[in-house]
């Protein structure tokens, strides 16, 4: 992995790679139509999931799309995968227009979706044969990219397992196997590590860090897990109601909230409201059971922290965090500004 | 149906090469290459074959013990002669409806419905090979027991096993027009729900119509039993036990199925198109 000129420096783009798009995206709009009324229920609103959505990924990066459930991510993924066809817009892929070619798709994508249906029944090493030749690898080469994919991915040992029967991380890992079998140029992967615990997060993204180191192969993935979202992504767009809310490194999204300073503050029983500054707090705190979550500046977080770790808050203190803004933060920030101007 | 060749871009796309840069020649970069008809079907076939042994045995056994049961049933009903042949024809036809129509609807209906069908639609194979592929599975399935229910009928009920060996022609050519069929309503289906419902009803259909002999049937009901394609396996396989059967009509029957197998396989592969992209 480590070949001195294509590693790419978390958090900002790869040098080799600057300025060359493998996937532009115009003005991309979906409109799901309004499902017809029943009985009972009453007709539901046509949604537009895709709502003039631009996007330029360039090669070898990893782009992430972050965002809540029903923000249009998937539906977005879908278009670039030519399983859904766009209403309007332009979807153009390695120099091929997707929109005109969709069945194009499956010779340059490799794709992870969040079934496993298709897959459910065989063993490990069938599924991921089995989709090597249907991306058109002979039998011999399925065979040979199977063995590498699942030692590579440390999935040998359960290799004569059906998924049905492993855990939910693991039938992901397998599928994530299937995925990688027949190379192919740009990775498309929904929530990829849902379910894995840490040492299949790490096969995961030692995986997928070289196929961009040695062959360049760009990824955009979906995910709801922003702490792995800070750590993966070069780049991330925020996604809110099917529009592009927000599209930077992380470091540089994390600077839209300044340096706002997360305090989290856990407490023993019933919060200690005598003390004065505890009640002041309270109206900025976001309150969850014993946990209040504030986001303040950096003196007032120092203040905050004084106040509760001194004199007789101290005594009702059951633990205390003090985090610099994550992406979560941002993501919040940011929605909370899309909620407001809705309601405004 | 589609005959895929293997079209890779000329001079661009070298198949099963090893790792290599995806560069771009200032064009369109290369595509990779499509999964042929051919070795797609059987990838698919394999894959499918392989799902038996992990959830379709038990289902087996219940064909087959359903069908014996039936003619043991009608055992005390029946004594010999035309209707004796109809009822073991149509309960070992009945096995092959059970599995490739009904078990095959479900199977298609809960794929589209839990969005499984993206797995094969985001792969470069033609939808022939995924149909095809799946359909031959589960007509593969049904051998065994079909086989097992003939040769038991065939003892209970004193018939000749001399012809038995048309079932060699009975079991891909009907396997072919009900698995067709099942795929199909699978796939067209708005729902799951109905996909099962309708796998449900076809397999009914297949049973009264094939197993009760069709002597005594109302006319509405007896031009229903000539609309359904198991029919024309059940009367292949019942003129059979014949001590000279008729092999003209054996021929003719059999191409009902064979004609009813290539129209209802291509319905599917276009109601695949169709649910895989949408």
């Amino acid at each position: 992995m480590r070949t001195g000129t294509k590693t790419a420096e978390r958090g900002g783009s790869p040098r080799h790679t600057a300025g060359e798009t493998v996937c532009t995206v115009r003005g991309l709009v979906k409109t799901y139509p309004a499902a017809r009324s029943r009985r009972g229920e009453p007709a539901a609103a046509p949604v537009r999931a895709s709502d003039g959505i631009d996007l330029d990924v360039r090669r070898g990066e990893i782009f992430g799309l972050l965002g809540p459930n029903g923000a249009g991510k998937t539906t977005l993924v879908r278009q670039l995968t030519g399983l859904l066809r766009p209403d309007e817009g332009r979807v153009e892929l390695l120099g091929h227009d997707l929109v005109r070619h969709p069945e194009r798709a499956s010779r340059l994508v490799g794709y992870l979706g969040q079934e496993s249906t298709a897959l459910d029944e065989l063993t490990v090493a069938l599924a991921a044969e089995t989709t090597g030749r249907l991306r058109g690898l002979d039998l011999r080469t399925a065979r040979a990219e199977r063995d590498a994919v699942l030692d590579e991915l440390g999935l040998a040992p359960i290799a004569g397992r059906p998924l049905k029967k492993l855990s939910g991380g693991q039938r992901r890992l397998a599928c994530f196997a299937a995925t990688l079998v027949g190379d192919r140029p740009l990775l498309v992967l929904d929530e990829p590590t849902t379910g894995m615990d840490p040492v299949a997060r790490r096969a995961v993204w030692a995986a997928v860090d070289r196929r961009r180191a040695e062959r360049g192969a760009t990824v955009l993935l979906v995910t709801h897990n922003v702490i792995e979202a800070e750590t993966v992504l070069d780049r991330v767009a925020v996604l809110e109601r099917g529009r592009i809310i927000a599209c930077d490194t992380p470091a540089g999204l994390k600077e839209l909230v300044g340096d706002d300073v997360r305090v989290d503050l856990v407490w023993r029983d019933a919060p200690p409201l005598e003390v004065p500054e505890v009640a002041a707090l309270r109206d900025v705190a976001q309150e969850t059971g014993r946990r209040w979550s504030l986001r303040l500046g950096p003196a007032e977080a120092r203040a905050a922290v004084a106040a509760v770790t001194g004199g007789p808050a101290f005594a009702a203190l059951d633990d205390f965090t003090l985090a610099t803004p994550s992406l979560e933060d941002v993501y919040l920030a940011l929605g909370g500004r899309e909620k407001g101007l809705m309601k405004g | 149906m589609t005959a895929v060749s293997a079209e890779a871009v000329p001079g661009k796309a070298p198949a099963g090469a090893g790792p290599r840069p995806w560069s771009e020649d200032g064009g369109a970069a290369p595509l990779a290459p499509r999964a042929r008809l051919l070795p797609a079907l059987a990838a698919v076939y394999r894959a499918q074959l392989s799902r038996a042994r992990v959830a379709r045995i038990p289902l087996l056994f219940v064909a087959t013990f359903q069908s014996v049961g039936i003619m043991i049933l009608m055992r005390g009903v029946v004594d010999g002669g035309a209707e004796a042949r109809a009822v073991v024809a149509g309960s070992s036809v009945l096995v092959v409806a059970f599995v490739a129509l009904n078990l095959l609807a479900q199977y298609f209906g809960q794929l589209r419905a839990s969005g499984g069908l993206d797995h094969y639609a985001t792969l470069p194979v033609p939808p022939a090979a995924v149909v095809l592929g799946a359909a031959g599975a589960y007509a593969s399935f049904t051998a065994p027991g079909t086989a097992v229910t003939a040769v038991v009928g065939s003892v209970l009920f004193g018939l000749p096993m001399t012809h038995l060996w048309v079932l060699a022609a009975v079991i891909p050519l009907a396997g072919a027009a009900l698995a067709g069929l099942g795929a199909a309503l699978g796939l067209l289906a708005p729902r799951q729900e109905l996909a099962t419902l309708c796998g449900q009803l076809g397999m009914s259909a297949a049973l009264l119509l094939g197993v009760l002999p069709a002597q005594h049937m109302p006319a509405p009901v007896a031009y229903a039993r000539d609309l359904l394609p198991s029919t024309y396996g059940v009367e292949a396989l019942a003129r059979s036990f014949d001590a000279h059967p008729d092999w003209l009509l054996v021929t003719a029957d059999l191409g009902v199925c064979a004609a009813v197998g290539v129209v209802s396989l291509a319905a599917a592969t276009w109601a695949y198109r169709r649910a895989a992209v949408r």
